[in-house]
């Protein structure tokens, strides 16, 4: 070109022959399309027009021109086009439109490109891209985007329903949106998404409250779990992708929130009968499902929670009522039944846990939760801790009444202590389980000592060594018992004019391992006195620094009953013995002699006459023959007492020792809870009132749950005891006094 | 002057000398003119035996100065006097005291009493004060708590002005109670406490949660059960 400046009116003539070549093309006329001679014929009307001096650089008019050219265009043939139609035609247009649009700006933008690199960076103008779609904004999206949408969310109402629609058309629809954003999402989110996601709401609520009521809980999962791959696949097939978590989120508040418990509480089909049922499939589906949800599976834990508590309470209920209904002819067999109830009630849902909920933390929690309630309830007065040990001494019984293996005994005894953890009083069970385990020891034969070492180390690894040392003792103390015994036998063997002449056994107890026992005076037949003198002159070669206290309450003597029909061998307990061994010399005796001789109180001698006159067996007879005893009855040794067993066992009359290991173990209880407070304060050195309680009940917690009350008293004795002391300033700060 | 916890079974503490004049400098001879009338006034109660002002001595001052050995401004003086033994003054406690307070005679002793009880309700001496009235009262060797008895009449002496409906309420429970024979000092600082920071006699702000001693959880529940 010359150096000559083009004239505005004469440069703009060429831009409008292309302008006028571009539409044809656009509106589908037969047209070649543009050379790369035109294009650049354009271009470099533009470059000179742009690069004149003034007053011929015409940059502006052309910036001015360019968004004339395409306000006019759409004025005149894009707008009307859309005027007339509906529906899906309408949205069909738009697009046809939009894509046409897009295509003329992009031919003009390259053809006007100059001013993109000059002009709009100097007058801080928009690009010609940008004005290029706010044209299309301004003039035909603010005036149909209304429409659209409705259109839009028909459509979308319309797949809901099972019909078919056009994707593709939807898809480009909506990218629309988003384009007019101009970079932002405020667009689609204001002028669609918003009112998709209320009207999304609407529609599932309508539906929920429909197949709440008519579905059941699995249908109604099924159908759950369908709707939201749908609106998943819906996302991706025409929504933006931004809107696929506020989208899911509400559809699952609608179907899975808001009627939960209505859903796995059904009375037929809710999670309770899945549990009957043994529906794994559907409850794995229900921990799915709610997987997804935030806080979804708290709301599915609950009921869980729930339904465990209702179990196990009816389980409780039962053993109540079968109790208090008929006298049962095994005293303690409905507690047995409950244990065992209880133990397969643990199996099953801990088996639920794994292979349905995936052993997540809320519903083991919530199993938790569950059985502590049921398992802490008294039942006919008897403490579940008691029940518990009951249930561990049975087994220990010679394999209790079932004879069964030892496998089955190891595992029972490993679930035994497992259910522990959810009674709060352990230490009640320690109590408990320790006098049932002296009487096992002590006169039950057939004990197994693998068993019984097997359970208390178990004891011991989950709940700490103070639950257990005593009795590790005791178990110890049994087994040294016997090899006592031998050399004992050893050092008769050696020492034969000191024999007394009898067969006699000491266990050796250490104090303070075993329960207390009460001790009696009691005055010896003169066979037993020799035997005692004869054991402490051994025991003293042993040892010189212990004291032996004898508690002949606990020993079993076996006597020959010379009867006349035939001779009975009879085992009794020592104290029966000291009885029985005084019609040897005398052949009738009042109670008074008796009391004089034996030097008992009223009420044990009371008891044991009872046995061995008033009872199954009536080894002695007594005048009168009444139902109790007086203490003015007289006793003769009844010659004609015969039975059809050679050996016989009287027993004495069982205790009832539940009340003195309450109070044992309450007297007990502020000694530990000083304690633990002693050795807190003395790590931390100054804490606050709050914690303080907080670490005494967690230290506490393996043995028993102390209230508040009874850690404040502690508190308050320490402070007198000066090991503790208040701060001055801060009264709730309390200080470790060294 | 508080009631006496129990009958004199213990000695009375040893008591300094009565001239006590060794290796102290040279005072002035007003200073010494001012000692001596405070020792004059001493002797004048003073049990010579003892060489100190017992608790007969002690009515005798009381009723020269006009009040009741029982009033307050007594338990004041004693705290002035950071007298060590209930019932008793020794030399040293009578001479730093009557100095601490400005006065050398009876007169004087008179009308500081009543700048005394002035001076113990600043809320610096107050709560010094209060654990002191306590401390008093630990007549016995190695005594830790006081009887609730006498924890009733000292809180009524001591309290019952400034806190009247909390101190009546108070007292009346701790006769009923029946789990503390005794109030140890802790629970002692916390009456003071409990009238200072709970609104009375609703109790809304209390928590038993919080570090109070039992004994004011076990009284705000009787409290509000009695207004159930």
């Amino acid at each position: 070109m010359g150096c000559e400046n083009i004239e505005f009116d004469q440069g703009w003539g060429e831009m409008e022959k292309g302008i006028e070549k571009l539409k044809r093309i656009l509106a589908g006329e037969k047209e070649t399309p543009f050379t790369s001679r035109e294009y650049m014929t354009l271009y470099t009307t533009i470059y000179n027009m742009c690069n004149q001096k003034a007053p011929h650089d015409y940059s502006e008019q052309l910036y001015d021109k360019y968004k004339k050219t395409l306000d006019e265009y759409i004025t005149s043939i894009v707008l009307p086009s859309l005027k007339d139609k509906h529906d899906e035609f309408m949205l069909r247009e738009l697009v046809e439109r939009w894509l046409n649009h897009k295509i003329m700006v992009k031919w003009l933008t390259r053809f006007f490109h100059y001013l993109d690199r000059y002009f709009i960076i100097q007058k801080s103008v928009p690009a010609l891209n940008e004005v290029g779609t706010t044209c299309f904004l301004n003039l035909v999206y603010e005036d149909v985007h209304p429409t659209i949408q409705d259109i839009v969310l028909s459509l979308i109402d319309k797949e809901r329903e099972g019909d078919q629609i056009d994707r593709a058309l939807l898809k480009n629809a909506l990218e629309i949106f988003v384009e007019m954003g101009l970079g932002q999402m405020n667009r689609y989110q204001d002028d669609f998404e918003a009112r998709f996601l209320q009207e999304t709401t609407n529609y599932y609520s309508r539906k929920a409250s429909k197949w709440i009521e008519e579905d059941s809980c699995p249908d109604y999962l099924l159908k759950s779990e369908e709707c939201l791959k749908k609106e998943v696949d819906r996302v991706s097939s025409y929504l933006h992708s931004s809107s696929e978590t506020k989208l899911i989120k509400k559809v699952q508040h609608e179907l899975l929130v808001v009627y939960v418990n209505q859903l796995l509480e059904k009375e037929d089909s809710g999670i309770k009968v899945l549990f009957r049922d043994d529906k794994v499939d559907d409850l794995s589906r229900t921990y799915r499902v709610y997987n997804k949800i935030s806080q979804g599976l708290d709301l599915v834990a609950n009921v869980f929670k729930q339904h465990v508590t209702i179990e196990g309470t009816a389980f409780v209920q039962q053993a109540e009522e079968a109790t208090s209904n008929q006298a049962s002819n095994t005293p303690g067999g409905h507690e047995q039944v409950l244990v065992k109830n209880i133990l397969e009630l643990h199996d099953n849902y801990m088996t639920y846990l794994n292979s349905c909920f995936q052993n997540h933390n809320l519903f083991q929690k919530a199993l938790k939760e569950a059985f502590e309630v049921f398992c802490n309830k008294t039942v006919n007065g008897s403490p579940s801790a008691e029940i518990l040990a009951s249930f561990a001494d049975h087994i220990l019984r010679k394999g209790g009444s079932e004879k069964l293996s030892d496998e089955v005994i190891e595992e029972t005894l490993e679930k035994v202590v497992k259910l522990l953890q959810y009674v709060i009083d352990k230490d009640v069970f320690a109590e408990f389980y320790r006098k049932k385990l002296a009487r096992r020891l002590l006169f039950d034969r057939g004990t197994n000592d693998d068993h019984e070492r097997s359970i208390l180390s178990k004891l011991k690894q989950q709940f700490g060594a103070p639950l257990t040392s005593k009795m590790e003792g005791m178990v110890t103390d049994v087994v040294l018992a016997k090899e006592h015994q031998s050399s004992f036998q050893e050092y008769l063997r050696n020492n034969p004019d000191v024999h007394p002449g009898l067969d006699f056994t000491v266990t050796v107890l250490t104090t303070g391992f075993w329960p207390s026992y009460k001790w009696f005076d009691l005055s010896l037949p003169s066979e037993m006195v020799k035997c005692v003198k004869v054991f402490k002159g051994f025991y003293e070669t042993k040892t010189k620094h212990r004291k032996l206290t004898w508690i002949f309450s606990l020993g079993t003597s076996h006597i020959n009953g010379k009867f006349e029909p035939k001779p009975i061998e009879l085992i009794v307990s020592t104290h029966q013995a000291a009885v029985l061994l005084l019609f040897n010399a005398s052949e009738r005796l009042s109670y008074s002699e008796i009391v004089a001789q034996l030097n008992l109180a009223h009420d044990d001698l009371i008891r044991l006459l009872h046995t061995l006159s008033c009872a199954k067996y009536k080894i002695l007879n007594k005048e009168p023959s009444s139902k109790s005893i007086s203490q003015s009855d007289s006793f003769k040794f009844n010659p004609n007492f015969t039975d059809k067993m050679r050996r016989i066992k009287v027993p004495l009359p069982p205790v009832d020792e539940r009340k003195k290991v309450i109070e044992d173990v309450d007297k007990d209880r502020p000694y530990a809870i000083d304690a633990a407070i002693v050795r807190i304060m003395k790590s931390r050195k100054v804490i606050t009132h709050q914690q303080l309680i907080s670490e005494t009940i967690e230290q506490l917690s393996r043995m028993f749950k102390p209230n508040i009350k009874a850690i404040k008293k502690r508190i308050e004795d320490l402070i007198t005891r000066d090991y503790i002391e208040r701060d001055r300033d801060n009264s709730h700060m309390f200080r470790y006094l060294a | 002057m508080p009631p006496r916890a129990s009958k004199r079974k213990s000695a009375p503490p040893n008591s300094s000398s009565v001239t006590s004049s060794d290796g102290r400098s040279v005072s002035s001879k007003a200073k010494i003119k001012g000692l001596e009338k405070i020792d004059r006034l001493f002797n004048t109660y003073a049990n010579s035996s003892f060489g100190m002002i017992d608790p007969e001595g002690i009515e005798a001052l009381c009723s020269d100065l006009g009040v009741d050995y029982t009033d307050v401004r007594i338990l004041m003086l004693a705290w002035k006097l950071k007298a060590e033994k209930q019932g008793y003054f020794t030399q040293d406690e009578w001479q730093t005291g009557l100095k601490a307070l400005g006065v050398d005679s009876l007169s004087k002793l008179k009308k500081a009493l009543s700048d005394l009880e002035k001076e113990v309700e600043k809320p610096s001496n107050y709560e010094d004060f209060y654990t002191y009235a306590f401390r008093y009262c630990l007549t016995e060797e190695k005594q830790k708590s006081v009887d609730i008895e006498s924890i009733c009449e000292l809180l009524n002496l001591v309290l019952g002005v400034q806190f009247r409906p909390q101190i009546d309420s108070l007292i009346e429970y701790l006769k009923v109670q029946n789990d503390y024979k005794v109030i140890n000092s802790d629970q002692w600082i916390n009456f003071l406490r409990f009238c200072k920071e709970i609104s009375f006699p609703d109790l809304e702000n209390y928590d038993a949660i919080q570090a109070w001693p039992l004994i004011l959880d076990n009284y705000v529940e009787w409290m509000r059960e009695k207004h159930s």
